[in-house]
Formats: C-alpha cells, structure tokens, sequence
C-alpha cells in the first residue's frame, strides 16, 4: 500500500471526524437554548393544584359544607392498547368490569384523556398508581360532603363533580367558596404520567369560609316539625322561614320536599326547589294586618274604630264577601280577630284606593329581598292604573298579588321591629345594618297588639299559642289557583306571627301546600306548627318568657325550682 | 508456544530474546487495542444500564454477550495469519450459500427476513459476511501483483457485490452498505488506480436516479427524505430524528448528569438503548461524554490503521485496514445518523448499543487484528 494512499485515508477519516465533531459542538454549544427548551416542551407541563373550597358554616361554625380531598383516575386511551392483562387487577381496583374499561379505551382510542373513575378514595388511588399501569394517571380533586343532608339542602345547595357550585348558595358564593387554584409544573413522561413535582409557580390559594346565618339547632328543629305536620296533613309540600327580626338574619328556612345533596343519582327537581324563596302564593289574610296598618297611616282609624259589618256580607261588583257569621258593629282590633272579609272589605273602600297597594311595596312586597339567592322570586304586584272597587277590596285581603314565604316573613319581621326595616339576610351579620323606616313605631305596635288577640281566645290562630311566651300573628287560608280559576278543594294553609309579641325576637312564617281537606285551615294546619317551631326556637334562643301567668302555674308545680335559684343566687 | 512453557523457560532465556517476544505478543494479544477496547465496552456499559431505563437485567445479558464475544477475539487472535488467508475463501463461499438460503428457510422480524435458526442457534448470515468478506477480498488481491488490473478489479467487484445483493433484498439496506464498503475499502487499500474510482463514482450518480425510483424501498426512501428535512414528519418518520437531536442538544457542555437525561429516562428518546445510544450520551453526560467517546473511537481506529500498516504481508495490511475502515463506517454512520447527518439506516453505534451478534462479529474483527499485529516478525524492522 502506497505512503500517501496510506495518508489519503487518514486525513479523510479526519475529517470526517471533524465533521461528526462539529455537527456536536453545534448541536450542544450553539442550538443548547433552543434545543433545552425544546426538551422541556415535552417533559415539563404545568398541572393544576385545585384550591380547597370554602367551608360553609350555619352561625355557629357548625360545618354545613366541607370538601375532603380525593381523586380521580384517568387515562390515555392512545398509550393503552393492547395491554389487555394489566386491565383485570386495574378493574378490579376500581370496581368495574373489565368489558367497560375496555369499552372506554376503544371507544376513545384517539383521545389522550378520559376519566375512567372519579372520586375514589386517596388509598385506592395509591393502590391503582402502584399498579403502574401505563397511560393510567392520578388527579387531585375535593369532594363537596353535605354534613346536615337535606336539613340545609335547599338553602346549601351543591357542586358539580368538578366542585363548581350548581345550586343554593353554592351557586350565589361560587367565587367566595371557589378561592383561586395553583399551578406546578411538573415532569411528565411520554405516556403522560408524572415523574416528578418541579416546582410550584403558583401557590392554590384555598377559598373563603361562609358563614350563614341560620343556628343549626333551630333547622333540625324546625325541619324535623315541619315533616311530622306534613305528614300528618298528608300535604304536597311546605315551607318554614324563622327570622330574627332585630336583624333580618334567617335563622332556620326549611321546605318539605327535600333531597340528599350528597346522593344525587336519583334527583326530582320539584324536591330541590328552595320553596321559601323561590314559590309564590297568593297571601290571603296573613296582608290584613297591612291593609290595617293602612288604615291607622290614614288617621280615619284606630284600633277602637267601630265598623258595621252588618249583615254579615257585602255586595263588590258581582260577587257577594260573606263572612262566616254576621259579626254585627265591631272595632278595627276585632275585624283582624275574626279575619272578617266585610270589614277589611268596607275598611278598603274607605281609604284612598293607591295608600293599600303603596304601602304594601314599603313593605318589600313585589320586590326580592335581595339576598342574592339563585332563583329567588320577587312575587308580583299588579300595577296601580284604574282599580275597579272589586281588585281594591280583593288586593286589601290578599288575592291578586303574589309572595314568597320569605317576603312574608320580612313584612312581618318590620312589624315586629317597630316599623324599621332589616334587610333580610342568609349571611351572620357581624354588624348590625342600618334599617330603614317604612312606618312609624307607634302604628306598627298598634298592629302588632291587635296580632295578639288573633292567637287569644275567640281569635283564628289559637292554634299558635305558646305556654309562656306571647303571640302575635295571623291566619291566611287561600284557595290554590287550578286550571280553572280558584280550585274548591285545594288550599294553602298560611301562618305568620312574632313572638314574644310584647317585645318581638322572632318572626316566622309557616306554609303548608294542600292540606288535607279535613285541616285545611290555616289556623288547623299552620299555626300549630308554627307554635312548636316558635316555642322550640325561642327556648333554644333562651328568650325570656314573657307570659307570667302561666310561667307562676309552672314553678308552682315545681317549687324545687325555685329552690335551686335561690340557692345559686 | 503455551503459557506454562514460557513461564518454565524463563530462567534460562536470555533478557533479549524477552524483550522481542514478550508475554503479550506470545499471549497473541496487542496491549492497545486491549485496553482501549475495555474502555470502551466497561463505559458502554454505563450509558446502557441508564440507556435501558436503569435495567439491570439488560447489564447481565450484555456482559455475558462481552464476555462471549472477548474469548472469540482471543481464541481468533491465536490464529496463524497464513491460515486465516487459507480459510478465507470456503468461509466466504459458506457464508453466500447462508444468504441464499436466508430467504427460503430464514426467520422474520419487523418486516425482513435477516436470521437463519441452526440447531437451535438463531443467527444473521449478515453478520458473519461482515467479516468474511474483506478476508476473501484480501486474499484475492493477495495473491496478484498489485496495483491490480482491471480484470482483477471486475472479479474482486464481483466477490463484492454478489452477497452485498442478497443483503440487500433482504431487505437490509444498512449492513449491505456496511458490507459493500468493506469489501470497497480493500480494493482502495490495494491501490486501484484514480481512474477506476472517478469512473466508479460517475456510475453511481448515474444510477442515482433509476435507483430511487425502481431499486429503493418506500420506507428507505422515507428515511432519506425524512434525514433531509426532519420537520416534515414530526411525528412519523421525523420524530426519531427531532428527539436525538432534542436530546443531544439539550446535554449541553457538561450534560444533565448520569441517570437524569429527562429526554432519554422519559421514554421520549426512541430507540434509547439500541442505535440511538449515544443521544443518552449526549444528554447525560455532555459535549465531553461526547468527546471522550469519540476519542476511544479514534484511538482504536489509529490502532488498527497502524497495525495495517505495520503488517508484514499484503493479506494482513489489506485485511486490517478493511476491518479499521469498516468499524470507522460503523461509527461514523450511527453518529451521523443520531446528530442528524445521514439518514436513518439502522446502525447500533459498536460495542456500546445493546446487541448480541454485531459485538461478536466486531470482536472476531478485532480478534484478527490482533492476529496480525502480533505475527512473528520475519523482517526485524
């Protein structure tokens, strides 16, 4: 072999040496940046770290909506095919048939994500991840758990499977509750499982508690009472509002129907409706107190004014108004006693025909309470051009104009507080709010003193009495719209009151939906609910009583009692 | 001459006589190549035990193939090379009557029918030729005056081609380049004239054209367009390519560190621990792993030019240069193809990717360098 063949070869494996040796030089010391970068395209992703949602809490702390941290499989249709042995243990993790997975895989086999289960429990994902199973991935998720189930389900509402809020004040404090979730990046191989956490660019900032402003204590109560009527009315469906009403602060709102927010697989939407908020009724006779209250604003009136009633019915329009028996010449005081038709009706007639409806809207009615509650109604009042004497005398007594429990309650809660009103409110008020006067305070007690009669002896609401505190409040009965007009047979049996009436603490309101015909009355079906709701709740509350006739027969039947107190003192 | 003879006549040998026939040259062993050699299969064994994905078991199997693969290079090393020569033309003729029955009772896998199972022995007829051939080349020049005349050059192209050919419609396109340039190189080293290569190289670019559209396959088509613009497949034939050079780039000059390449221990580096091996390299351990690799690499390839060129007979020069040329392609080739360079043909890179049969058949290369490189000296020079 010649010298310089020899030669030939050794420069030309040189170079091309040196060109292999270039081609890595550039590769690894001029495009390093862009190919880095390029690298961390592939393996570095950021993921999502979801933010724990808020606590809901009633005004105690009592926890009424918590999430607890759990997790979700899914995985990459695309990296799973063909490992038809691997599925069995993952099925049987899972609790699912293999057919199904294997159904998901083909039916998915060009997307790079599906979840196969959601919600499982941490260890049994721990148990699936050390399965390791390829294009089989982990995520975190919290899961909403309704501790007082369908006690506060209306008014709670829920989440979604993703813990967006869907219903309730789930929904109305979405933002509060949601806080705002993190991001980290992390380390992901081809088959999309991570390898490892990198680093936490954004810490998940957990959402804010919230606070509501009902006492647990007096929803079990109040829920559990309005079953047993319910059941024992074998009504449709109801609805009980207690509201404190120095602060407009609902302190127990529940309906029957209900549901279990934390098994949602068989829902009705007719039993998810927060009925108190949300359905509308004619008032009835649960306004007279208003249409008097009216009457004394106009000053032809005041509680003594007598009125003839006599015969016993008046002629409006078509229709006679009969009250139950001829009452014959009897006081303002007195017509709300006996919830008489033809004297509300002859009171009307009197006043100038717009102060009625007017004062009615100071009032809150026709207008939401503005609690931001999804869904909620703002009832309906009809406009005020040219009333014929017949609308003027059925509007005064209640028909013709719509409200829900919970304007009800407010209406009566401004009564009870001396003519201010309090916004009504589902949040704890941590401050007291600034009310506003709707009529002065003399009147609205002018009121609230003739209330009481109506739970006194002769009155409608005995029913509503309570041993040893005093009552204030009012029937109202009205017929159900059918399809045909006003249904015969169907009623709704309506009670609102205050209590302890000489110095309220407590507004309620009472709704029950198709009584049986045999009690359809509000003062059968409603008042005596409403009087162990109110009775319960003013104990728990620890109100002073303020009936002492009845209170001296208790600590005579128990003089140990007073022993004891003394004792301590 | 065994080893206990030596070690009994010691006493009474003369120190001179030592010196010009030491341990090593008696043991038929060249101490360079030897140690450059380990060098490089014990660094191998690293970067494929991170290749394999931390794979002991992988480790094992590869050690035992080195070990396999070290006793051939010794046992051909103990060859006389004058008996080499005389074996070169019935392997050859064998190793052609492999190929050809490759086809009728051969064993498939991915798509080509490269193996032949004999008695339980499943093996690449390819592989023996690879080192058949240029000792059937070397000893067709070997016995004609050289230069070689031009009729020489047609039969020693037609040892050349005839198994080129049959590997070839395999289809393996990548070992019957290999093979071909092997046989090549001996005709180069054996000094055919400029004129004859000029010619040759005319022929080639004229039969560029009917080639590619009538003798290359569509995926050996594929990959030659797919080497020239990677991005034009992404995520087909392009994305190999795209995460080599992912891979070898983002190692920068001093790499990620042994065992922490994200590219390669993230399943996103085809291939890791076969031909794309030294993309793991690359990113693990830096431009310097790189470096120092290619340095083995040179080293043992100046070795073996040196003993071709030290080799007393035109048979042994012939035959080591072929073998050095040769593994030199081999290098070449892999590392071009993973950086990008040349298109993808399906080289391991030698001695290092994971692989039973190329190790041997490299190491009995080796195995006869060795043999040459520690002929008796019959001209003391």
């Amino acid at each position: 072999m010649p010298v310089w063949r020899f030669s030939l070869v050794v420069f030309l494996l040189a170079s091309l040496a040196a060109l292999l040796i270039w081609r890595v030089v550039s590769l690894q010391l001029l495009d390093t940046q862009f190919l880095q970068n390029q690298g961390d395209a592939r393996t570095i992703r950021t993921e999502k770290i979801p933010a724990y949602r808020g606590v809901i809490t009633d005004r105690n702390g009592e926890p009424l909506a918590v999430s607890t941290p759990v997790a979700s499989i899914w995985i990459n249709p695309k990296h799973m095919q063909g490992l038809d042995q691997d599925l069995k243990p993952l099925a049987q993790l899972l609790d699912l048939p293999v057919s199904v997975i294997k159904q998901k895989i083909n039916d998915n086999r060009e997307r790079g994500f599906i979840y196969l289960r959601r919600h499982i429990s941490p260890e049994q994902a721990k148990a699936v991840m050390a399965l390791k199973i390829k294009g089989v991935n982990r995520q975190q998720e919290y899961k909403r758990y309704y501790p007082a189930a369908e006690v506060a389900a209306h008014l709670v509402g829920f989440t979604n499977i993703d813990d967006q809020g869907q219903e309730g004040l789930e929904l109305a404090y979405d933002q509060w509750l949601r806080g705002s979730d993190g991001r980290k990046r992390v380390l992901k191989d081809l088959h999309g499982s991570v390898i490892r956490d990198i680093d936490q660019p954004q810490e998940a900032v957990s959402g804010k508690e919230l606070t509501l402003s009902i006492d647990m204590r007096l929803q079990y109560m109040a829920y559990r009472e309005l079953k047993a009527m319910l059941q024992n009315a074998k009504a449709k469906a109801g609805s009980v509002v207690v509201v404190d009403s120095e602060t407009g602060e609902v302190l127990a709102m529940v309906n029957q129907p209900s549901y279990n927010p934390n098994n949602r697989s068989r829902l009705n939407p007719a039993h998810m409706r927060n009925r108190a908020m949300t359905d509308v009724f004619e008032p009835g006779s649960t306004v007279k107190p208003l249409t008097v209250l009216a009457a004394l604003e106009s000053g032809k009136y005041t509680p003594k004014t007598l009125v003839d009633t006599n015969p016993g019915y008046i002629r409006v329009g078509k229709k006679p108004l009969l009250d139950p028996v001829n009452y014959g010449v009897m006081d303002v005081t007195k017509i709300l006693t006996k919830s008489s038709q033809v004297g509300i009706s002859k009171i009307a007639l009197d006043l100038d025909e717009q102060s009625i409806w007017e004062l009615f809207g100071r009032f809150g009615l026709g207008r939401d309470v503005g609690s931001g509650f999804p869904g909620e109604s703002s009832g309906q009042m009809p406009s005020r051009a040219n009333w014929r004497p017949i609308e003027i005398v059925n509007f005064a007594f209640g028909y013709g104009l719509s409200v829900t429990p919970v304007q009800l309650a407010q209406a009566y809660a401004v009564l009870a507080n001396g003519g201010l009103m309090q916004p009504i409110s589902l949040l704890r008020k941590d401050s007291p709010q600034e009310a506003t006067r709707v009529v002065n305070t003399r009147q609205a007690k002018q009121v609230v003193e003739m209330l009481k009669t109506v739970t006194e002896k002769g009155g409608t609401g005995t029913g509503a009495q309570i041993a040893t505190y005093t009552v204030a409040g009012k029937t109202g009965t009205v017929h159900k719209v059918g399809n045909n007009g006003y249904a015969d047979d169907r009623y709704r049996a309506i009670f609102a009151g205050m209590a302890p009436a000489n110095n309220p603490r407590l507004v309620a309101v009472v709704m029950i939906d198709e009584p049986s015909i045999d009690m359809y009355h509000g003062g059968e079906a409603a008042a005596p609910l409403f009087s162990k709701v109110m009775s319960d709740a003013l104990r728990l509350l620890d109100v002073t009583p303020d009936k002492l006739s009845e209170l001296k027969e208790a600590v005579v039947a128990q003089p140990e009692l007073i022993a004891g107190g003394r004792k301590s003192a | 001459m065994s080893h206990s003879d030596f070690v009994r006549q010691m006493p009474n040998t003369g120190s001179q006589l030592a010196r010009r026939n030491s341990i090593w040259q008696r043991l038929h062993i060249d101490l360079p190549l030897l140690f450059l050699l380990m060098l490089l299969t014990g660094g191998g064994l690293f970067v494929l035990y991170s290749a394999s994905g931390q794979d002991i078991s992988v480790i094992y199997k590869q050690s035992r193939f080195f070990l396999l693969a070290y006793a051939v290079m010794f046992f051909i090393a103990q060859f006389d090379v004058e008996r080499i020569k005389r074996l070169a033309p019935p392997a050859y003729v064998a190793c052609v009557i492999l190929l050809i029955l490759v086809p009728f009772i051969g064993v498939g896998a991915k798509g080509a029918q490269r193996w032949l199972s004999l008695g339980g022995f499943r093996f690449q007829p390819s592989e023996l030729m690879k080192v058949v051939l240029p000792m059937a080349v070397a000893w067709y020049f070997s016995k004609r005056v050289l230069p070689p005349s031009f009729r020489h050059v047609i039969v020693s192209l037609v040892i050349v081609f005839v198994p080129t050919l049959l590997i070839a419609k395999q289809p393996d396109l990548g070992t019957s380049i290999l093979i071909a340039a092997s046989g090549l190189f001996v005709l180069f080293l054996a000094g055919i004239p400029w004129s004859y290569i000029a010619s040759a190289l005319g022929l080639v670019l004229m039969a560029a054209y009917p080639m590619w559209h009538y003798v290359l396959h569509g995926y050996q088509k594929q990959r030659i367009l797919t080497m020239l613009n990677p991005e034009s497949d992404k995520l087909g034939a392009g994305w190999n390519i795209i995460q080599s050079k992912t891979a070898i780039g983002s190692g920068g000059f001093e790499g990620k560190g042994w065992l922490n390449g994200t590219q390669s221990q993230l399943d996103f580096l085809p291939e890791s621990h076969t031909d794309f091996i030294i993309a793991v390299l690359a990113e693990e351990l830096g431009l310097k792993g790189v470096l120092v690799l290619m340095a083995l690499y040179l080293l043992i390839i100046g070795r073996g030019l040196w003993i071709g060129y030290k080799a007393q007979h035109c048979f042994g020069r012939l035959l080591a240069g072929s073998i050095t040329l040769t593994f030199f392609v081999y290098v070449f080739v892999n590392m071009g193809m993973v950086s990008g360079l040349l298109p993808v043909v399906g080289v391991p890179l030698p001695l290092v990717s994971q692989g039973g049969t190329s190790i041997v058949s490299l190491m009995v290369g080796f195995g006869l360098l060795m043999a040459i490189s520690t002929e008796k000296r019959i001209i003391d020079q």
